[in-house]
C-alpha cells in the first residue's frame, strides 16, 4: 500500500515536472511569433530552448512509461479512452519537433515563417490539449461497467476548456518569463513588458479555475477533510503573486522559479484532491480507476521503485549540468550549432 | 475491415516508418563520435569536417526517429487497451525503464552536442557524441527486451486476471530479448555503414571533395563488412533461438510443412498455404535446415502442419520478408569484403562500377531491416503474445472502426508527408556536401 500511495505521488510529481519543464518552451513556442519581430530575433527565442527542449519532453514519456509500468489499467483505459484528443496532442507533439529541427535547414523565408506557423499551433493545440484532458480528469470520466460513454465534443466542457485556458495562460506566463530571463536587448524588453500584460488575465483564469473547481469536481473534498492540505493550492496562488512581485522589483530569474513552484504546485493541488484515484469516474465511484484497483503488482512497483532510486538522481545531475553550461542569456550574434540555426 | 486489423495495420505502419529512422541513429552516432575522437586525438580538420558533416545529416535523421518514437508509446494504450492491462505489469516495466535510464540520455547530450560547439571542451563535446551512442544503443536494449517477451515470455504468472511479473532477471535475461537486440543494432549499424559508404559513393563519382569522401569511406568500409558479418552470425543464433522457442514462426520462416529428421533446406520454394504444400520446391541441401534449427544434422523440424491452423501465422509474407532479408545478408558480406579491399589499396575512385553499386545499394539495409521486422511480427501471429494472448484478444475494447480509420488516415498523411519532407531535406544536405573551407571553432 506504501509503494502505491507512494507511486501514486511520483506519477504526479512527473507530470508537474513535465509541465515545469516543457512548459516554458511551449509558451515560448506560442509567443515566438509575436515577441521576435525578425529572423535573428526568432532564432534567437528558438536557441534559448534548443539545447534543452528534447530532453524536457522526455518527462512526458517517463509519465507515460510510469504510468504503464505502475498503472497498467489506468494507462489502457486512460488512453484508449481518450483516444481522439491524444491522436490530436501527438500530431500536435510530432510537428513542433520537426518544426524546430527543420525551420534551420533551408533558407528561404517563406520556408522559415511556414515553421514559425507551425510551432506556433502546435504549442497551442499541445498546451490546450493537455488542459483539457486534465481538466476531464478532474470532473471524471463517464465510465462504467460497459466502457466508456463520452466523446471528442463532451470533453470540451467548460471546465475542461477553462483548465486548457489555465494551462495556456500559465505557459504563455512561463514562457515570457523565461525569454525574460534567457535573451537580451530589445527581444527582453518584449519579454518583460508581455509578462506585465499577460500576469492580471493569468490570475483572473487561476481564480476563475480555483472557483469553479469547487462545483465542477470533487476535488476540494480532501482538502476539506484534511484541512491542512489547504497549503497546496494556497502556496499555487502565493506563487502566482510573487512571480508579479519579483517582475516588479526586476528579479526575473527568482520569478521564473516562482512560476515553476506555480505550476507544479497547481498540478499538485489536482493530484492532491485526485488521491486515491488517478481518473474518477463521473457514473459511479465504484468504476473509478484508484491507486488500489488500477496499480502492478507490489514486485514491479518494487523492481520500478529501485530504478527510479538509481536513475533519476543521475538524470537530474546531469541535465543540471546541461543547464549550467548554458545558462544566461543566449547572444545574438550568428550562431555556432551544427543544426542549420536549428 | 474491424478494428483488429486497422490497428495492426496502424501499428506496422507507425512502427515501419518509425525504424525508417532508428537503424541510421544507432549506427551512424558511433561513426560520427569515432570521427570526432579522430579529431580530438589528431587535430586533424578534415576529421572535424566530417563530423559537422555526417553529424548534420545524422541530426536530421534523429528528430524523426525521437517524436516518430513518442506514437509507438502512446499506441499500446490507445489500440491494445487489453493487452496493456493484462500484461502492463511486466510488460510496461522495461518501457519506463527505456525513458528514465536511456532515453534521456541521449536526448539531453544531443542537446549539448548540437549546441555545445565552442561552450565546452573538444573532449566534452565528443563525450556528448558518446553519450547519445550510449543512450541510444541501451535504449534499443530496452525496448528488444520488451519485444522479446512478447515473443517468449518469461518471468511471469498469471494471477489476479492478468500477467504479474515474478521474476526481473529471467526479463532480462530472456534469450529471445537479448538475440534479437544484437542482431537489430548490428544491422543498424551495417545500415549506416553503408549509408555513408553510398553517399560517399556518389561524391566520388563526381569527383568532389575526393579526399574527404575516399576518408569517410575508408572508415566505414571496415566498419561495414564486420557488421555484415556479425548480422549473418548473430542471425542464425536467432533462427536457433526461434526454433527453439517459436516453431510455428521458424516453420513459416521456411514454409516447411512436414516434421521431420535431417530436415534439409530447399533453395528454391513457392509456398501454398491453401494446400499446406509448397507449389514449388527444388534445390534440397540435405539435413541444412536441421542443422539451421537446433546446430544437429539429424534433429527434428517442426513442421506448420503439427499446429492446429488457428495457430499458424501467414505463411507467405514471412518466408518472403525472410528469403529477401537473408539473401541482401549475403550480398552486404561480398560488398563489405569488395569495399574494404578497394578503399585499403587506396582506389576506391578507379572503382568506378563498384562506387555505382555501393550508392544505388542505400536504401538495400533500410529494405533489410523493415523486412526482418515483417518477418519477425507478422510470424508471431496470430499471437501477441506468443503462445499467451491473441491478437485478437488484446485490441482496446471501446474503440469503433470509424476511429481507427480516422487516426490511420490522419497517420499516413502526416507520416507520408514528413518522410517526404526528411527524404528532401537528407539528399539536399547529402548532395550539397561539406562546408569547403574548415571552421574556425571557437574553444570555451
Amino acid at each position: 500500500m506504501t509503494l502505491q500511495v507512494m507511486w501514486f505521488a511520483l506519477w504526479g510529481l512527473l507530470w508537474a515536472l513535465y509541465f515545469m519543464l516543457d512548459g516554458f518552451t511551449l509558451g515560448a513556442g506560442m509567443l515566438h511569433n509575436y515577441i521576435a519581430r525578425d529572423e535573428s530575433q526568432r532564432q534567437q527565442v528558438i536557441r534559448t530552448f534548443g539545447p534543452v527542449w528534447d530532453g524536457n519532453e522526455v518527462w512526458l514519456i517517463t509519465a507515460g512509461g510510469a504510468t504503464f509500468a505502475a498503472f497498467p489499467t489506468t494507462y489502457a483505459l486512460m488512453f484508449s479512452y481518450l483516444y481522439a484528443p491524444l491522436l490530436i496532442l501527438l500530431f500536435g507533439l510530432i510537428v513542433r519537433g520537426v518544426s524546430f529541427e527543420f525551420r534551420g535547414l533551408n533558407r528561404g523565408l517563406a520556408w522559415k515563417r511556414c515553421w514559425d506557423r507551425a510551432i506556433l499551433f502546435s504549442s497551442l493545440v499541445v498546451t490546450l490539449l493537455f488542459g483539457v484532458a486534465f481538466g476531464n480528469i478532474f470532473q471524471g470520466l463517464p465510465m462504467d461497467a460497459s466502457g466508456y460513454h463520452g466523446s471528442l465534443l463532451a470533453l470540451l466542457n467548460p471546465y475542461g476548456l477553462l483548465t486548457g485556458l489555465l494551462f495556456i495562460m500559465l505557459f504563455l506566463q512561463h514562457g515570457a518569463l523565461y525569454l525574460a530571463v534567457k535573451t537580451r536587448g530589445a527581444l527582453q524588453e518584449r519579454a518583460r513588458s508581455t509578462t506585465r500584460t499577460l500576469w492580471p488575465f493569468m490570475l483572473a483564469v487561476a481564480v476563475a479555475f480555483l472557483a469553479f473547481t469547487a462545483p465542477a469536481t470533487a476535488l476540494y473534498d480532501n482538502f476539506k477533510s484534511v484541512p491542512s492540505l489547504w497549503v497546496v493550492p494556497l502556496m499555487a496562488a502565493l506563487e502566482l503573486i510573487a512571480v508579479r512581485l519579483l517582475a516588479g522589483q526586476g528579479k526575473w530569474l527568482r520569478a521564473f522559479a516562482a512560476s515553476c513552484a506555480a505550476i507544479v504546485l497547481v498540478v499538485a493541488t489536482g493530484i492532491v484532491g485526485l488521491f486515491p484515484d488517478l481518473i474518477p469516474s463521473s457514473l459511479d465511484p465504484a468504476y473509478s480507476l484508484s491507486l488500489s484497483n488500477s496499480s502492478s503488482s507490489p514486485y514491479t512497483l518494487g523492481i520500478m521503485t529501485v530504478v527510479v532510486a538509481i536513475f533519476v538522481p543521475i538524470v537530474i545531475a546531469y541535465k543540471i549540468w546541461i543547464y549550467r553550461v548554458f545558462r544566461g542569456p543566449v547572444s545574438d550574434a550568428a550562431e555556432e550549432g551544427i543544426g542549420g540555426n536549428y | 475491415m474491424d478494428v483488429v486489423i486497422l490497428s495492426r495495420l496502424q501499428f506496422a505502419i507507425t512502427t515501419l516508418f518509425h525504424f525508417m529512422f532508428v537503424p541510421l541513429t544507432l549506427g551512424l552516432s558511433i561513426l560520427v563520435a569515432w570521427m570526432e575522437t579522430r579529431y580530438v586525438r589528431t587535430g586533424d580538420e578534415l576529421y572535424l569536417r566530417m563530423t559537422r558533416f555526417w553529424g548534420k545529416l545524422f541530426l536530421v535523421n534523429f528528430a524523426l526517429g525521437i517524436v516518430t518514437g513518442i506514437t509507438l508509446e502512446f499506441q499500446f494504450g490507445m489500440n491494445w487497451a487489453e493487452y496493456s492491462r493484462y500484461v502492463g505489469d511486466i510488460f510496461g516495466a522495461p518501457l519506463a525503464i527505456e525513458a528514465t535510464a536511456a532515453f534521456f540520455l541521449e536526448s539531453v547530450f544531443i542537446g549539448l552536442w548540437i549546441f555545445g560547439w565552442g561552450k565546452v571542451s573538444k573532449k566534452v563535446h565528443c563525450f556528448a557524441m558518446w553519450m547519445v551512442v550510449l543512450g541510444s544503443n541501451m535504449s534499443a536494449l530496452w525496448i528488444l527486451l520488451a519485444n522479446g517477451w512478447m515473443q517468449n515470455p518469461v518471468g511471469y504468472v498469471l494471477r489476479n486476471n492478468r500477467a504479474e511479473m515474478v521474476d526481473f532477471a529471467a526479463l532480462l535475461t530472456n534469450p529471445y530479448g537479448l538475440i534479437k537486440f544484437f542482431h537489430t543494432i548490428i544491422s543498424s549499424h551495417l545500415l549506416a555503414a553503408f549509408f555513408v559508404m553510398g553517399v560517399s559513393a556518389w561524391h566520388l563519382l563526381r569527383k568532389s571533395q575526393p579526399e574527404f569522401f575516399r576518408r569517410s569511406f575508408r572508415m566505414a568500409a571496415p566498419f561495414a563488412l564486420v557488421a555484415a558479418c556479425l548480422v549473418m552470425f548473430s542471425g542464425d543464433m536467432q533462427a536457433s533461438v526461434v526454433a527453439r522457442y517459436q516453431p510455428t514462426k521458424f516453420a513459416a520462416l521456411e514454409s516447411t510443412w512436414e516434421t521431420q529428421r535431417g530436415a534439409p533446406m530447399n533453395l528454391i520454394v513457392w509456398p501454398d498455404a491453401a494446400n499446406e504444400r509448397n507449389a514449388v520446391q527444388a534445390l534440397p541441401i540435405p539435413k541444412m535446415l536441421s542443422y539451421l534449427a537446433h546446430k544437429n544434422l539429424n534433429s527434428e523440424v517442426k513442421g506448420l502442419k503439427e499446429f492446429p491452423v488457428d495457430e499458424r501465422p501467414p505463411v507467405l509474407p514471412v518466408f518472403l520478408s525472410f528469403r529477401a532479408m537473408v539473401g541482401m545478408g549475403i550480398f552486404f558480406v561480398l560488398a563489405g569484403i569488395a569495399a574494404v579491399i578497394f578503399s585499403r589499396r587506396g582506389r576506391i575512385d578507379r572503382q568506378r562500377w563498384f562506387l555505382r553499386l555501393m550508392f544505388f545499394a542505400i536504401p538495400l539495409p533500410y529494405l533489410a531491416n523493415q523486412l526482418g521486422w515483417i518477418a519477425a511480427e507478422v510470424g508471431r501471429q496470430p499471437w501477441i503474445v506468443y503462445g499467451l494472448m491473441k491478437t485478437s484478444a488484446g485490441v482496446s475494447s471501446n474503440l469503433a472502426a470509424g476511429q481507427v480509420i480516422g487516426s490511420l488516415v490522419g497517420f499516413t498523411l502526416l507520416y507520408g508527408g514528413l518522410g517526404v519532407l526528411d527524404f528532401y531535406l537528407l539528399t539536399k544536405i547529402a548532395a550539397k556536401g561539406p562546408e569547403k573551407t574548415g571552421i574556425k571553432e571557437q574553444e570555451a
